[in-house]
């Protein structure tokens, strides 16, 4: 049982999404819900709008049309009240050079004008004792969990989590999905994109397909799975009680590796 | 919610900044190494001005009194520590002046001197002329014995008066620093400011920056703020080692060194505005320092900071004078040396300020955020 499954508020509307960049139409109208508490994946192949989706609504991007409400607030009219409750990572952003962790919780505490003991937050994702070392010598998985850990300085409504898998090996990504879970367990809702599958359906509360700028579909990875099979989808080869990363994962261990 | 405070975050960014700029070693190197090596290196060669290199033969009498009162001539360098024979081939060479050599005296007779002068060098006459003007007096000196003992006066042909005035000596290194305080302003404000605001955008620093509350005259302001600190500092070191190691004038000690610093400040945020400009057409690091360099390199080289416009030929000196750094550094020797306030160089401060606005209009058109 999780926040998810007790409340069904929106904490997040968008209708009508239109964003074009010159010419070209990234998003064409997209319109979907996030519910206050779950983990709700937005899935899709590259340059589907998945990002550009994620960016508008976090308040990076102009919209060309249409409507969103974050936690109440008018992305037109309240931008400053959406940063303050939202907490963003970026795929692939940098942090300020020659800062060690600690210097840079500091920062963005400073940034989101509030006093955030840098300890208290690197505890959070269990990088206490990576507290002066610089972001670029970390390795895949804690330079995720830092990026998460900036996330949740302003203690945030809603986190925002721009492939934070992707790169990772096996231990690193459901280390990150654990964290993940515990977060939207303490009540914060997570907006995740991903490419990967399995990922999305042990994950997301919901899951929306985009494609070519739209949504084609939102519903839970479970209904989803159901209608497929219902529809007479069969796979190819017998399923197998197991796959291959479980073979890894139980060759390998749990336990994840720093390195 | 508690209202979200701006000067809070811009003070945080100016401490990140501050922080990364003490970390960075080209800050470091091009704000303090370089300026410092500069000034040792010129304090040391320009150091005494002029000075002749005399070679001081063998077998030379150094101990009567006409050789110590050379030694004593600050122009006269006295070298003793080479061979006849290197002595003269240097002298041949013209990297000795001349060669000197005195006989010990015998009393009743004349004082033998020799010298040996070299077509090589033309500092030979300064010698001469010395040493004519140490033969007036001891021959003065033996006049005046001969007149105690005899009735008849003999005329003087000439009655030789010397007084010197006493006033401040204009050191190399008074030229040196205030040129080499410029360049490490210039050098700061547009490599470093360039490079910061490039590499923020292109590695998304800027970008999740903006996911926060923080405006971005508070990004700006805050960077400033912090190379505003670290140029300071590093303006006020170069003061003090060249006023405590090399003897810089200050003529009125702390306002003086306050005025520069004002006048530090200024410049700064001028070349500030360059290292906007640059920052916004880069397209990645690899273009920062050629462009740098065009901003950096003839003001450098044509602003007074190793040695004054007026050498230059009447068409050069209109180039200079069109710079900003040479009125930066014009700014800085007047009060430095001159004991100029800051009142005294509103001509310098006005050139600046049109400067500044030029430069600002176009960092605004060519500043990108993303």
């Amino acid at each position: 049982m999780h926040f998810y499954a007790m409340a069904k508020q929106p904490i997040i509307t968008v209708k009508n999404l239109v964003k074009n960049y010159g010419d070209f139409a990234a998003v064409k109208g997209i319109s979907f819900e996030v519910y206050e508490g779950e983990i709700f994946g937005l899935l899709g192949p590259n340059g589907a709008g998945k990002t550009t989706t994620l960016e508008v609504i976090e308040t990076l991007r102009e919209k060309t049309s249409g409507e969103i409400t974050v936690d109440g607030f008018n992305i037109e009219t309240d931008k400053n009240s959406i940063k303050q409750r939202i907490g963003v990572q970026l795929q692939a952003a940098g942090y300020y050079p020659n800062l060690n962790l600690a210097e840079l919780i500091e920062l963005f505490s400073g940034l989101y004008g509030i006093d955030k003991s840098p300890m208290e937050m690197l505890e959070k994702v269990a990088l206490t004792d990576k507290a002066k070392a610089k972001y670029k010598d970390l390795s895949g998985g804690q330079k995720q969990r830092f990026s998460i850990a900036t996330t949740l300085i302003n203690n945030p409504r809603i986190i925002f989590l721009d492939e934070p898998t992707t790169g990772l090996d096996p231990q690193a990504r459901r280390n990150l999905w654990d964290l993940i879970r515990e977060i939207r367990d303490q009540g914060t809702t997570v907006v995740i994109t991903t490419h990967y599958m399995d990922e999305a359906e042990v994950l997301c509360d919901r899951v929306a397909f985009v494609d070519g700028g739209h949504i084609i579909g939102i519903d839970t990875p479970d209904h989803f799975i159901d209608q497929l099979v219902a529809s007479g989808f069969e796979r190819k080869k017998e399923v197998k009680l197991a796959n291959l990363e479980d073979v890894f994962i139980n060759l390998t261990g749990k336990e994840w590796r720093e390195g | 919610m508690k209202k979200y405070s701006n000067t809070k975050a811009t003070l945080a960014i100016a401490k990140a900044s501050f922080r990364a700029i003490l970390r960075s070693p080209s800050a470091v190197v091009f704000t303090l190494a370089f300026p410092l090596i500069f000034i040792v290196v010129f304090a040391n060669i320009g150091g005494g001005g002029v000075s002749v290199d005399v070679g001081v033969a063998k077998g030379c009498d150094t101990s009567g009194r006409f050789y110590q009162q050379l030694k004593s001539r600050k122009l006269v360098n006295l070298i003793t520590d080479q061979s006849t024979e290197d002595m003269n081939k240097n002298l041949a060479k013209g990297q000795i002046d001349a060669i000197l050599d005195l006989k010990p005296l015998v009393p009743m007779q004349p004082l033998e001197v020799s010298v040996q002068y070299s077509k090589a060098s033309g500092k030979g006459e300064i010698l001469k002329s010395i040493l004519n003007n140490m033969f007036y007096y001891v021959q003065s000196a033996e006049l005046a014995k001969i007149q105690a003992y005899s009735p008849l006066k003999i005329p003087e042909a000439v009655h030789l008066k010397e007084t010197t005035v006493s006033g401040r000596a204009y050191k190399y290194i008074d030229f040196i620093l205030p040129g080499q305080l410029g360049f490490s302003i210039l050098s700061s404000g547009v490599f470093g400011t360039a490079f910061v605001f490039l590499s923020l955008r292109l590695t998304l620093v800027i970008k999740r920056f903006f996911a926060t509350p923080v405006k971005r005259y508070s990004i700006v302001l805050g960077e400033a703020l912090a190379r505003m600190c670290f140029s300071l500092l590093g303006a006020l070191f170069i003061i003090l080692v060249g006023h405590y190691l090399f003897g810089f004038t200050l003529i009125h000690g702390v306002v003086t060194v306050l005025n520069m610093l004002v006048l530090s400040a200024f410049g700064l945020i001028i070349f500030m505005g360059f290292g906007f400009i640059i920052s916004g057409i880069a397209k990645n690091e690899g273009t920062v320092p050629p462009l740098s360099n065009i901003i950096t390199m003839p003001q450098f080289l044509l602003s007074g900071t190793f040695f004054s416009v007026t050498a230059f030929p009447k068409w050069l000196q209109y180039v200079s004078n069109a710079l900003p750094l040479t009125h930066l550094n014009n700014a800085m020797r007047l009060v430095a040396f001159e004991g100029a306030g800051l009142g005294d160089v509103t001509h310098q401060l006005l050139i600046l300020l049109i400067w500044l606005v030029i430069v600002y209009a176009v960092a605004v058109k060519t500043f990108k955020w993303e």
